[in-house]
C-alpha cells in the first residue's frame, strides 16, 4: 500500500521526533501497532519449536490454525467494535444462537443447507442490529448493552434449541464443510481457516482503503470531532455492529465444521477469548488505534501458547495463567506506546 | 472555489454592513436543560466582511456559531442563507451549503493523518468502478490536493501530510483545522478562538489567512478573546453578553475599552 516516498517521509518523521533509542522504538511501535505482536509470535514459535520438536510438525501447525479459526473470526468482529471504542460481550452467545438456528433449520425444519446458512446469517445480522440500535438510540455504553444481550441471546438459544445438541452427521454436508481440509505443502489446511483468512483480507482492505474505514477509526478516536467534521457517527456505529454480526454468523458456520455439531453450550469462552486476541494484537481498548492483522497475530499467539505449553506437558491451568499474563503485558505496552508523541 | 470569485465580483464589499447579508439569524434560542445558552440572538453577516464575536466565558459565543453551522439545533429562531431559510440538522448539512467551521475543541481526529483529516467526511474516491463499486479512496489525489491547499493558504508549517495529527504541535493542528475550513468554506468560514493555543507568529498566520479569505470575498466569523487581534482584523464586532447580543460596534466607532465595558456589563451600548 505504501509507496517508497511515503516510507521515506515516515522514517524522516520518526527521526525528527525521537531522540533516544527507547523513544525511537516507542514511536515505531506507535506507528505500526501490529509490530509488537508479530515479534512476540515469532519468538514464541522459535522457543516452543526448540522446546519440543513435535511443535513444528505439519500436523501440529495445522491443528493450531484450526483451533484459532473460530476465535480468530470472532475476534475480527470484536476488532471492529473495539476500534470504535466499544466492546462486545455478546459475540459468543450471538454465534451460538446463529449456529443453532442454522443447524435446527437444516435438520428438523428440513430447509436446504444454503437457505439455512442464509437464515443463520440473518440472525447474525439481527444480533448486530440490536446491539447497534441499543448503543446508538439509547446511548448506553456498549459494555452494558452487550452484557444484557449476552444473556438474552443465551436464553433465546436455549429456548429455541430446547437445550439439545444437533449432531453434524445429521446435517447436510454443506453445514460442516468448513471442517474439511486440503493439503498445502504437506500441511492440512481446513476450508474454515481459508474463510477466516479471506475475511481478514477483505476487512483489512475495507478498513484501509475506503471512507467507511477512515470513519470507523475517526469515530473511535474522538466521536465528537468526527461528528463535527461531518461523519455520520450514528450510521458508522450501527454499520460496525451489523458487520460484526455478519462475521459472527460466518464464525457459527466455521464452528459447526470444526466440532461437527451445533451445541447450545459451545462458545461461552469466545466472548473473553476474542477480546484477549484483540488486546494482545495491539488494538487499543480506547478505540481508534489498531489493525485487524494485529488481531490475527493475537489469536495465533494465544493458540501457539496453549498448544506449545500443552506439548511441553503443562496443565491447562498454566496455559490460562500464561494468557492472563500476556493480556496484562499487552495492555501495559499499549499504555506505554500511547505516550509516544 | 468558483463561488468565491463569483461572490467577490457580484458583491464588492465597499461599504461594510450594506447590501443583503449572506447569512442572517433571527431570534435564536438554545437552552441546555435549565441553562440558557442563547436567549434570542440576531446576527447578520455580509459578503466580504470579518465579523468578530466577543464576550465573556459562557456568553453563548460558541453556542451561537454551533447553531449557525449545524452542530447544534436551535430551539427557536430562523437562519437564512442568501435569503433562503435553512434548517441545518447536522454539520454536514451546513457544509453542503459551503459553511465551514473550526470549533473551539478543534474537531480533528488525532490518529488520522493530515490529508485524511482535511478530507474527513468528504473523501475523494477513485474514478471508475474502483471508486463507485469498490468505494476505493483516492489517497494520492487527497494528499496532492492537501499539499495544494496548504500552499495556496500559505501554511508552511506542515511539510508532511502523511503524519498523524497527534504527532503535530498545537499550532500545526490548528493549522490543519483552519486549512480544512478555508479549503471547503466557499460561502462562510467560522473560526471559534482559532488563535487561543498559538504563539505570536502562528497567530499572525491565522489572521493573515482570515484577511485573505475576506479579500477573496468569503465572509469570516471570528470568535476571539484577544482584543488587539479583534480590533486589527474585524470590520464589525458583535458583543455577546449573557446569551444576548449586547451591541454591534466597529473598530472606528468604539475603542477597546468601550467594547470591554459593554462586554462585561460595565457600560450600556
Ligand atoms: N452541551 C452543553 N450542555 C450544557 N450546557 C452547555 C452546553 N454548551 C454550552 N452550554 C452552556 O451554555 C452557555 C454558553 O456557553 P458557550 O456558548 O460555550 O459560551 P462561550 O463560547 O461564549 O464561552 C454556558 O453557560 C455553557 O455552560
Ligand atoms: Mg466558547
Amino acid at each position: 500500500m505504501t509507496t517508497s516516498t511515503e516510507t521515506v517521509s515516515a522514517a524522516e518523521h520518526i527521526f525528527e521526533t525521537a531522540q533516544t533509542p527507547v523513544q525511537r522504538l516507542r514511536s515505531i511501535l506507535h506507528r505500526y501497532p501490529a509490530l509488537s505482536p508479530a515479534i512476540v509470535l515469532l519468538v514464541s514459535i522459535i522457543v516452543f519449536g526448540m522446546l519440543n520438536e513435535r511443535f513444528l510438525l505439519p500436523g501440529n501447525l495445522s491443528l493450531i490454525t484450526q483451533q484459532v479459526a473460530i476465535v480468530g473470526t470472532v475476534a475480527l468482529a470484536q476488532t471492529l467494535i473495539i476500534l470504535t471504542a466499544g466492546i462486545d460481550l455478546s459475540v459468543g452467545t450471538a454465534m451460538v444462537l446463529a449456529s443453532m438456528v442454522m443447524a435446527v433449520m437444516a435438520t428438523e425444519n428440513g430447509v436446504s443447507a444454503p437457505v439455512a446458512l442464509l437464515i443463520g446469517l440473518t440472525v447474525g445480522l439481527m444480533t448486530g442490529l440490536i446491539n447497534g440500535m441499543l448503543v446508538t438510540k439509547l446511548r448506553l455504553p456498549p459494555f452494558i448493552v452487550t452484557l444484557g444481550t449476552y444473556s438474552i441471546f443465551l436464553a433465546l438459544t436455549l429456548l429455541y434449541s430446547k437445550g439439545s445438541t444437533v449432531r453434524g452427521t445429521d446435517m447436510p454436508a454443506l453445514m460442516t464443510w468448513t471442517g474439511k481440509s486440503f493439503p498445502v505443502a504437506g500441511v492440512n489446511v481446513s476450508y474454515g481457516v481459508v474463510i477466516m483468512f479471506l475475511l481478514y483480507v477483505i476487512m483489512a482492505w475495507v478498513l484501509t482503503t475506503t471512507a467507511w474505514g477512515r470513519h470507523v477509526y475517526a469515530v473511535g478516536d474522538d466521536p465528537e470531532a468526527a461528528r463535527l467534521a461531518g461523519v455520520r457517527t450514528t450510521w458508522v456505529l450501527r454499520s460496525v455492529y451489523i458487520s460484526a454480526g455478519a462475521i459472527i454468523a460466518i464464525a457459527a458456520w466455521l464452528q459447526m465444521g470444526r466440532s461437527s455439531a451445533a451445541s447450545p453450550n459451545a462458545g461461552a469462552d469466545l466472548n473473553l477469548d476474542s477480546i484477549t486476541a484483540v488486546v494482545i494484537g495491539g488494538t487499543s481498548l480506547f478505540g481508534g488505534r489498531g489493525t485487524v492483522w494485529g488481531t490475527l497475530l493475537g489469536a495465533l499467539i494465544v493458540g501457539v501458547f496453549r498448544n506449545g505449553l500443552s506439548l511441553a506437558g503443562l496443565d491447562v491451568l498454566y496455559q490460562t495463567l500464561a494468557v492472563g499474563i500476556l493480556v496484562i503485558v499487552a495492555v501495559s505496552l499499549d499504555q506505554w506506546i500511547r505516550k509516544a508523541r | 472555489m468558483t463561488t468565491t470569485t463569483a461572490s467577490a465580483t457580484t458583491a464588492p464589499a465597499t461599504s461594510k454592513g450594506a447590501g443583503t447579508p449572506v447569512l442572517t439569524a433571527r431570534g435564536l434560542v438554545k437552552t441546555f436543560g435549565r441553562v440558557v445558552g442563547l436567549d434570542g440572538v440576531d446576527l447578520d453577516l455580509y459578503a466580504g466582511e470579518v465579523l468578530a464575536i466577543i464576550g465573556d466565558n459562557g456568553a453563548g459565543k460558541s453556542t451561537l456559531i454551533k447553531c449557525l453551522t449545524g452542530a447544534e439545533i436551535p430551539d427557536a429562531g430562523t437562519i437564512e442563507l442568501d435569503g433562503k431559510e435553512v434548517h441545518f440538522r447536522r454539520p454536514e448539512d451546513a457544509k453542503e451549503q459551503g459553511i465551514e467551521a473550526v470549533y473551539q475543541n478543534l474537531a480533528v481526529s488525532p490518529a488520522l493523518d493530515v490529508a485524511s483529516n482535511l478530507f474527513l467526511g468528504r473523501e475523494l474516491r477513485k474514478p471508475g468502478v474502483l471508486g463507485t463499486l469498490f468505494r476505493q479512496l483516492d489517497i494520492k489525489k487527497m494528499r496532492a490536493r492537501t499539499r495544494e491547499e496548504l500552499n495556496r493558504l500559505g501554511i508552511t508549517t506542515l511539510q508532511d501530510v502523511t503524519v498523524p495529527i497527534e504527532s503535530l504541535s498545537g499550532g500545526q493542528r490548528q493549522a490543519v483545522a483552519v486549512a480544512r475550513a478555508a479549503a471547503f468554506g466557499s460561502k462562510v468560514v467560522v473560526l471559534d478562538e482559532p488563535t487561543a493555543a498559538l504563539g505570536v507568529r502562528e497567530s499572525n498566520q491565522v489572521l493573515d489567512l482570515v484577511r485573505r479569505l475576506r479579500d477573496q470575498g468569503t465572509p469570516v466569523i471570528l470568535i476571539s478573546h484577544n482584543m488587539p487581534q479583534v480590533f486589527e482584523v474585524a470590520d464589525r464586532i458583535h458583543i455577546q453578553r449573557l446569551g444576548r447580543c449586547a451591541a454591534i460596534v466597529t473598530p472606528d466607532s468604539h475603542s477597546r475599552t468601550d467594547a470591554v465595558a459593554i462586554m462585561t456589563g460595565a457600560a450600556e451600548a
